[in-house]
């Protein structure tokens, strides 16, 4: 019931940069790579260049990617924090229902 | 990331009986540890305040969005509404589903709350709140004894 205000709202633009299937692609992407250029991240792909830097621009701003200059080109690079911080906020109201739930069955079942 | 937590629980019960453990507003209360001041109707806004020691008294609101006899109950609520400092009118619930089944052993309860990632994003000026983070834990310490005692 009592679950940190700041920190929900800490990670709902976390949350909600990940709601896009095209920008959990490119996350998973960024986790098994190092960092990355547009180009890379384009390739193999059906989406265009312009549309992966809007989506970068998203992740960016949610703290889950960063650019990092490498000589002439920008490079993206996967910042963990942020992602670490959300499980961790998830599995401690997954942990919060599972005490519920035993109350609930010893309710039920005496 | 899945922006939802889903839970199931076989309960050594039968349905009728789960249901109205969920149903009911004083047995709902009394293993969520909140007691409600108002009945459960669908639409319905329902005040509560906890009765969980080192909790009493603090306020809890839940909307009651839909009551199916002994297979839906669900509702919204802010998880951090308890802050009387905070206004939460503006901000998006996340939503808290309950679904019971007959089942080999009396009743299979599937528990879904989602809606996280709907959260518009706020400053973080909830001091009153810091306090809560960490009571969480020793919360649950308290709440293991509990369980594991009974």
């Amino acid at each position: 019931m009592s679950r940190g205000a700041s920190a929900l709202r800490r990670h709902a633009p976390v949350f909600a940069a990940l709601g896009d299937e095209t920008r959990l692609s490119l996350v998973a992407k960024l986790c098994d790579a190092a960092p990355c250029s547009i180009t890379r991240l384009a390739a193999g792909s059906r989406i265009t260049r312009q549309a992966v830097t809007k989506h970068l621009r998203v992740l960016e701003g949610a703290g889950i990617v960063r650019g990092v200059r490498s000589g002439r080109q920008v490079l993206f690079e996967l910042d963990p924090a942020p992602l670490e911080a959300v499980r961790d906020y998830l599995s401690q109201v997954s942990r919060q229902w599972d005490v519920l739930l035993s109350r609930l069955k010893d309710f039920v079942e005496r | 990331m899945n922006d939802r937590i889903e839970k199931q629980v076989e309960l050594k019960a039968p349905v009728p009986r789960v249901w109205r453990a969920i149903a009911d507003p004083a047995e709902f209360g009394a293993w969520f540890r909140v007691k409600f001041l108002d009945p459960f109707a669908p639409g319905k806004r329902v005040r509560g305040t906890m009765t969980y020691p080192g909790y009493e008294g603090m306020a809890l609101e839940i909307v009651i969005r839909k009551i199916e006899p002994e297979t839906l109950f669900s509702f919204t609520w802010h998880p951090y509404a308890v802050d009387p400092k905070l206004d939460t009118s503006k901000e998006t619930p996340t939503l808290v589903e309950f679904r019971l089944q007959k089942s080999g052993t009396g009743t299979l309860l599937t528990v879904v709350e989602s809606g996280f990632g709907q959260l518009p994003p706020g400053p973080r000026a909830l001091e009153a709140f810091r306090m809560n983070e960490g009571g969480w834990t020793e919360q649950m310490k308290n709440v293991g004894a509990y369980v594991a005692g009974s």
